[in-house]
């Protein structure tokens, strides 16, 4: 599906090159996503191989990220694109940032792993960090869904969805506080989890963004700092 | 062309303003059985740089074109609707049009110095309509118009010689000068930057920003880059219909209507 219309362009190289700036934001989503479910999994497993395959991965992100920066700023040139056009390389620019720093995201709790293989595992957490970890996973992959086929309800959902996962992430740090107040001993490894969660929290943060961009890019409006309901009332306003 | 007066689709936008120049109602414009433009309205305000865009044959430089009653030269050109500069219709009587001309004045695509010095290219209008009754007076008006144009300091020392022998961009900014020397209120410019070379087109951009402090001016441009560098309220015209006119900042980020972004973002439309 395709409501902004990027393959009806006079000029067939300038569909090509909109096209490849959209998959190559999906593909770059998509190593992401991989890269996140890697790190979940090298946690919960205490999978040192995994962990350090996690962090190898992220130089080939940033590289996709310079990649496609590059490609931005070479249509942005070369085209002078406007309207929807412009939006959507505008709006990759601002994605692919967002993508990155998921990366590192998921390199850190890669990095939590490693050191609770060292230290032992923690004796708490990892239902609490499971649980937060399927719903960014999904959160995660609804808004490059959402991207892919323009759809501005779809993320208007990621943007809903993610206040939850921030409530979530705070009661499960409430817990995981009090827990470290009645076995200090175990604060070191408990923490490591605490900052994998935090992580998590971060990278929901960022497919919120990714969300706040495709609402942009679709409606051109700018839905940032502003409260959900009003979101929503703007874009029922565009119909 | 198969369009009827009536048919026209409505313009979407912010169409009119509190502080009109110009304001134009139900325009149609026919040559012979052609209809060029058909049920225009639209405000020009005060203090607008306001750009015409469209494609070849959309009406721009006819709607233009209206504006100081240069269709009346074509001879089977009719206009209905209606016209007003400052409230007062301007064809509601058919008398002469040059005083018109002389508060609406206008640059053409490619420059046209008379065959004549700089000095009396710029001094042509004034002379016509009585405007400067000394030589002295005649010497300021012909260096203001040539200071406010950028032209001066390049010129100044060579007033005698003719003004075909300066550069396009010279010779373009030379018909500014001659333009403005008769104190018009509006400026009307038909692709004043065709002809010219990207250094005289920043140039002459950067003069109609500072133009715009003392005159109204309406520009077509075939350029989407100009309309969106110099304008602040851009129009589109599609097929003798006016489509959509906004700030030119929403019309070039998010237009309101799939045909203007089609031809903006150069779709199929």
């Amino acid at each position: 599906m395709d409501n902004l219309h990027l393959d009806q362009h006079i000029s067939r190289q300038f569909n090509a090159d909109l096209e490849q700036l959209r998959t190559g934001l999906l593909e770059m989503g998509g190593m992401v996503e991989a890269q996140l479910a890697d790190a979940i999994q090298a946690i919960e497993t205490a999978d040192g191989a995994l962990a350090e395959k996690v962090l190898k991965v992220e130089d080939e992100v940033d590289r996709r990220e310079i990649f496609l920066d590059a490609e931005a700023t070479t249509i942005l040139a070369r085209r002078q694109p406007a309207a929807s056009d412009l939006r959507l390389v505008l709006m990759v620019i601002k994605a692919i940032r967002d993508l990155e720093r998921m990366g590192d995201e998921a390199s850190k709790i890669a990095r939590m792993a490693l050191l609770l293989n060292d230290e032992g595992e923690a004796p708490r957490g990892y239902v609490e960090l499971r649980h937060l970890a399927t719903k960014v996973a999904k959160l995660v992959n609804a808004a490059l869904d959402a991207f892919a086929r323009f759809d501005v309800y779809s993320a208007v959902k990621v943007v809903r969805d993610d206040r939850e996962i921030d409530v979530e992430y705070q009661s499960a740090i409430r817990e995981l506080i009090t827990y470290m107040m009645e076995d200090p001993r175990a604060i070191s490894r408990v923490m490591n989890i605490m900052w994998a969660l935090r992580a998590l929290e971060r990278i929901g943060d960022h497919a919120r963004n990714i969300a706040e961009h495709i609402i942009y890019l679709v409606h051109g409006m700018d839905v940032r700092h502003i409260s959900l309901s009003e979101v929503e009332k703007n874009i029922e306003a565009q119909k | 062309m198969s369009m009827q007066d009536t048919q026209a689709s409505e313009t979407v936008g912010s169409v009119f303003v509190d502080d009109a120049k110009f304001s134009v109602r139900s325009l149609s414009v026919r040559y012979g059985e052609d209809l060029a433009i058909s049920n225009v309205s639209i405000d020009i305000a005060k203090t607008d740089v306001i750009a015409m865009i469209g494609a070849s044959g959309c009406g721009k430089s006819t709607f233009l074109r209206s504006l100081n009653r240069m269709n009346d030269t074509i001879e089977n050109c009719k206009v209905r609707g209606s016209i007003k500069l400052d409230n007062v219709d301007i064809y509601a009587d058919k008398r002469d049009a040059v005083p018109l001309r002389a508060r609406v004045g206008m640059v053409f695509q490619k420059p046209n110095p008379f065959p004549k010095s700089i000095y009396d290219n710029v001094a042509y209008g004034p002379k016509i309509h009585g405007l400067a009754r000394k030589t002295a007076d005649m010497d300021e008006i012909v260096e203001t118009s040539l200071r406010r144009t950028g032209l001066w300091k390049e010129v100044k020392d060579r007033l005698t010689q003719p003004g075909t022998s300066l550069s396009g961009g010279q010779q373009q900014r030379l018909c500014i000068a001659r333009t403005i020397a008769v104190s018009p209120e509006v400026i009307l410019m038909d692709e004043p930057c065709s002809a010219l070379d990207p250094i005289a087109t920043a140039t002459i951009e950067e003069l109609i920003a500072e133009l715009n402090s003392k005159y109204t001016i309406a520009i077509v441009t075939h350029s989407m880059q100009q309309a969106a560098r110099v304008s602040n309220r851009t129009a589109y015209f599609h097929m003798g219909n006016l489509i959509e006119v906004n700030e030119t900042e929403k019309v070039f980020t998010n237009p309101e209507h799939d045909l203007t972004e089609s031809y903006i973002t150069g779709r199929l439309g």
